[in-house]
């Protein structure tokens, strides 16, 4: 079976798995970081979001074996700085979460986002939030949270 | 010493002694003392354990699925024990009886715990107090107590909790506790922060799907794509050559009304797990004779021929037929609702581990431990001592995870492989398998006479859940759950002739409770009926209602507070249009006013404006974030597709195709909480029912067209 040295929060992990496993799960049953949720398997809901190489994507659709070498894998336990980042401290503040199952991919979707554009209008929220499904509904808070967090930065 | 006292304890708590501490409903076994190697523990009832070395740890015992019991619980304990939260441990009860019932469910563990816990707070506070009068040698009544300590007034005099615990201990438990004037509350109905939220944000919270236990293996449960059929044959050769895939075996889907069969696909990981079942070719023999109305369009016609037929009557007050047929003045309509699944993110899924020695033990995220704790016992043939429930927290559920037969499917499959199984359903088995919230039809009667409303009749048309799921529905009876909520008694319109009736129209789609149960199904044809007999009365909505309401003084002061903060009574531009609706569910009141325009691309939801009047409640931030839930999934429930069954199985599979609301589609909310002190009511779900309705009044408002079918094109 392939091995697979991943950078996941600037730590290697040794993952001995098939090549077509998706990140999610080399990251949640192999790596043991288990922040990072399974929602759809179909890249509709987002609970899945990392980074890689600071861009959001869909870990659930992303085999191993696309995953080069040099690749920088960033989740939920990785963004703390260096206990809260600025979005978690938002969150918190405004208290987003219900059951707060998606909130780590909300999170990381955001964290992209204020990374890229440190003040994003309502516009650009959504276009960076609309993958990302909540079905508890704290998405108002979400938005402001996002706001509140642009301010911080 | 410490021996001594401990058998002292150990004859106390045998002899009964904590039978009424207040905690009303809950098992006698109060003031037991354990020794652990760190501490000395003193469970002074089951809810309050305070160690000597200062620990104290309150239980919360409903499970928490994003409503927000993990501080609304705990919140009702330690106001009358005097601790802050931030100074305690909160940790999940494990389903045995002496925390009595502790399901989360139909809204109510504040309404449920309110007075029990609050009593066992205030019982053991007393204790405390006299303990530390005690060993001062001073008056009780010079002794109060504040952050979990117990002051001497006028003197700089203190000690914790955790100093006098183990004499508190001794004594017997007050029967009446002094409780609090609400007045003088310093938690309830305060803004606190949520203290589990840092968890939530920072990927450390647990929930079901991340239990691990040594030595575990994942199963993937390949399900009959028409629920009730049975298994002709397995083609698993294919499967059996994914690596990492280790068994491939037959298995049972035990829902609480029928059994049928399944394939489990076992591996050494989740993906491997997923893959082989994906490789794995089930033959299914059609079990047609099991099917009922199982495709939605047989439903459906089944249920419209009922709406031309009487139902069994439910409640009567006057001659309702009677006046129908004579009035002059008089309107029928009949509504209709679709299936819908929960849909929760985390989908169904439990880790069990039946052990060689026979007990077993079970890490799942569920409603309701005690529940999970009698199921797994019966299922298994064990005895309930020999079962130990974890309960994990829930990334979601609104009723679905009540339902276990996914924790039976973990069972089943643990006992066969002899090995601890971590099991996930697939968002797939989720959409498709069910159980759904149940579709339902309204047939509404209304008689209007000089100008106001004289007969009203609803006749609610559709599975019953108690039916289908509990097998506990006579014959020629009406579901109590959906007449309770259809009832005059409820609604509180003072209609002089009021009828209600039920007709059953049973399928073989699995149905259950979904948010607000049959409220998210009544609440549309109630309210959108009541806006018909309005405009036919040529009365505006909100006055006719009013008007009908003068006996019901909370109803009113809701919708006049709805009103004045939707500025209701200002006409809005062309091109826009609101709508308002109430519904009382849960023993709380929540009425919704919803704004829509016109927009080139079809009609726009821009805004919601919700009043809830949920008696005392815990968090006022928890009540509002309940409620803006409540109103997104409300817009879910009202405008995207149902489930929808053809050839005897679900169309819909996962989120493309069963869609849930999106952050783009949210509308302004505004929450507006009735202050008082009337007993608490529901939160999780109340505000749902009225949303639907509201809609659809305002878009009636806007177009002119009446929609009587859910969902809304909009």
């Amino acid at each position: 079976m392939p091995v697979f040295n991943l950078n996941i929060n600037n730590k290697v992990f040794k993952i001995t798995a098939e090549a077509d496993m998706p990140l999610v799960w080399a990251i949640r049953d192999l790596a043991n970081l288990k922040g990072t949720k399974f929602g759809c398997g179909i890249a509709q809901c987002g609970v899945c979001t990392v980074h890689l190489d600071g861009q959001p994507i869909r870990s659930c659709q992303m085999p191993l074996s696309a995953i080069s070498k040099k690749a920088k894998i960033t989740t939920i336990e990785g963004i703390a700085e260096p206990t809260l980042h600025a979005v978690q401290k938002a969150w918190i503040e405004e208290q987003v979460p219900q059951c707060g199952y998606c909130q780590s991919g909300q999170i990381m979707s955001a964290v992209a986002l204020l990374n890229t554009n440190k003040n994003p209008n309502d516009e650009e929220i959504l276009a960076a939030m609309e993958g990302n499904l909540c079905r508890c509904g704290t998405y108002q808070r979400i938005n402001q949270a996002i706001k509140n967090a642009s301010k911080m930065l | 010493m410490k021996n001594n006292r401990r058998e002292f304890i150990k004859n106390l708590s045998l002899t009964g002694i904590g039978l009424s501490i207040g905690v009303d409903g809950f098992s006698k076994n109060i003031a037991i003392k354990k020794l652990t190697p760190a501490s000395l523990i003193l469970e002074i009832n089951p809810f309050i354990i305070i160690e000597n070395t200062g620990k104290i740890t309150l239980v919360n015992s409903r499970p928490d699925m994003g409503q927000g019991s993990t501080q609304a619980v705990p919140s009702l304990l330690a106001e009358e024990l005097e601790v802050r939260l931030d100074q305690v441990s909160i940790i999940q009860s494990d389903g045995r009886s002496k925390y009595g019932s502790q399901q989360s469910g139909g809204s109510s563990s504040v309404r449920g715990l309110w007075m029990p816990l609050r009593k066992a707070g205030a019982a053991a506070k007393e204790m405390l107090i006299k303990a530390a009068a005690e060993k001062w040698g001073v008056n009780v009544a010079d002794c109060y107590a504040e952050a979990g300590k117990v002051l001497l007034r006028g003197s700089q005099k203190s000690v914790t909790y955790g100093e006098v615990a183990d004499l508190a201990s001794t004594y017997e438990v007050p029967k009446n506790p002094k409780l609090k004037d609400p007045k003088d509350f310093k938690i309830i109905g305060k803004y606190n922060k949520r203290l589990d939220v840092p968890d939530r944000v920072s990927g450390k919270a647990i929930y079901g799907i991340d239990a691990e236990i040594p030595g575990m293996v994942y199963a993937k449960v390949v399900h009959s794509p028409r629920i009730h059929d049975s298994i002709a044959s397995i083609e698993d050769a294919a499967a059996r050559k994914v690596a990492g895939v280790l068994d491939i075996i037959k298995i049972e889907r035990a829902m609480p009304h029928t059994k049928v069969d399944a394939v489990a696909v076992i591996a050494q990981n989740q993906w491997a797990a997923l893959k082989g079942a994906k490789a794995l070719t089930v033959n299914w023999k059609s079990e047609s004779g099991k099917y009922l109305n199982q495709n939605t369009s047989e439903y459906f016609e089944a249920a419209y021929v009922a709406a031309k037929k009487p139902g069994i009557r439910a409640e009567e007050k006057g001659d309702f037929d009677a006046h129908f047929e004579s009035a002059n003045t008089k309107l029928e309509a009949v509504y209709e609702t679709p299936f819908l699944a929960h849909a929760a993110i985390e989908s169904e899924n439990a880790t069990v581990h039946v052990k060689d020695d026979g007990s077993v033990e079970v890490w799942a995220p569920i409603q309701g431990p005690d529940g999970a704790l009698s199921q797994v016992a019966q299922y298994l043939g064990v005895a309930e001592e020999k079962v130990k429930i974890n309960v994990t927290l829930l990334g979601g559920s609104f009723g679905r995870k009540a339902y276990m037969d996914f924790l039976n499917e973990a069972c089943d499959i643990s006992r066969k492989i002899k090995k601890p199984v971590k099991l996930l359903w697939t968002k797939e088995d989720d959409i498709t398998q069910g159980p759904y919230r149940p579709a339902m039809l309204s047939r509404l009667q209304g008689v209007l006479e000089n100008g106001s409303a004289k007969a009203f009749h609803h006749q609610a048309i559709g599975e019953s859940i108690a039916g289908q799921v509990f097998n506990g529905l006579r014959p020629n009876t009406a579901d109590d759950w959906l007449s309770g909520e259809l009832s005059q008694e409820n609604h509180q319109y003072n209609f002089e002739v009021n009828k209600v009736s039920y007709s059953r129209v049973k399928t073989s789609i699995p149905i259950v409770w979904w948010r607000s149960v049959y409220a998210s199904n009544f609440g549309w044809g109630q309210e959108c009926f009541i806006d018909e007999m309005a405009h036919e009365a040529k009365k505006d909505p909100l006055e006719f209602r009013l008007g009908l309401l003068k006996n019901a003084p909370r109803f009113i002061n809701v919708l006049n507070l709805l009103a004045e903060k939707a500025d209701y009574k200002t006409p809005l531009p062309a091109g826009k249009a609101k709508g308002i609706a109430v519904f009382r569910s849960f023993d709380s009141i929540s009425a919704a006013c919803v704004f829509v325009s016109k927009t080139d691309s079809g009609i726009k939801i821009d805004k919601v404006v919700s009043v809830i009047d949920c008696g005392m409640f815990v968090n006022p931030d928890n009540v509002k974030a309940q409620t803006e839930g409540n109103i997104i999934m409300g817009i879910q429930a009202a405008t995207k597709g149902g489930i929808t069954f053809e050839n005897n199985q679900c169309v819909q599979s996962n989120y493309n195709d069963y869609q849930i609301s999106r952050n783009s589609e949210t509308p302004k909310m505004e929450i507006h909480i009735v202050e008082n002190y009337e007993r608490p009511g529901g939160v999780g779900e109340p505000g749902l029912p009225p949303i639907a309705p509201a809609l659809g009044n305002a878009i009636f408002n806007l177009t002119g067209k009446r929609e009587r079918t859910l969902p809304l094109v909009l």
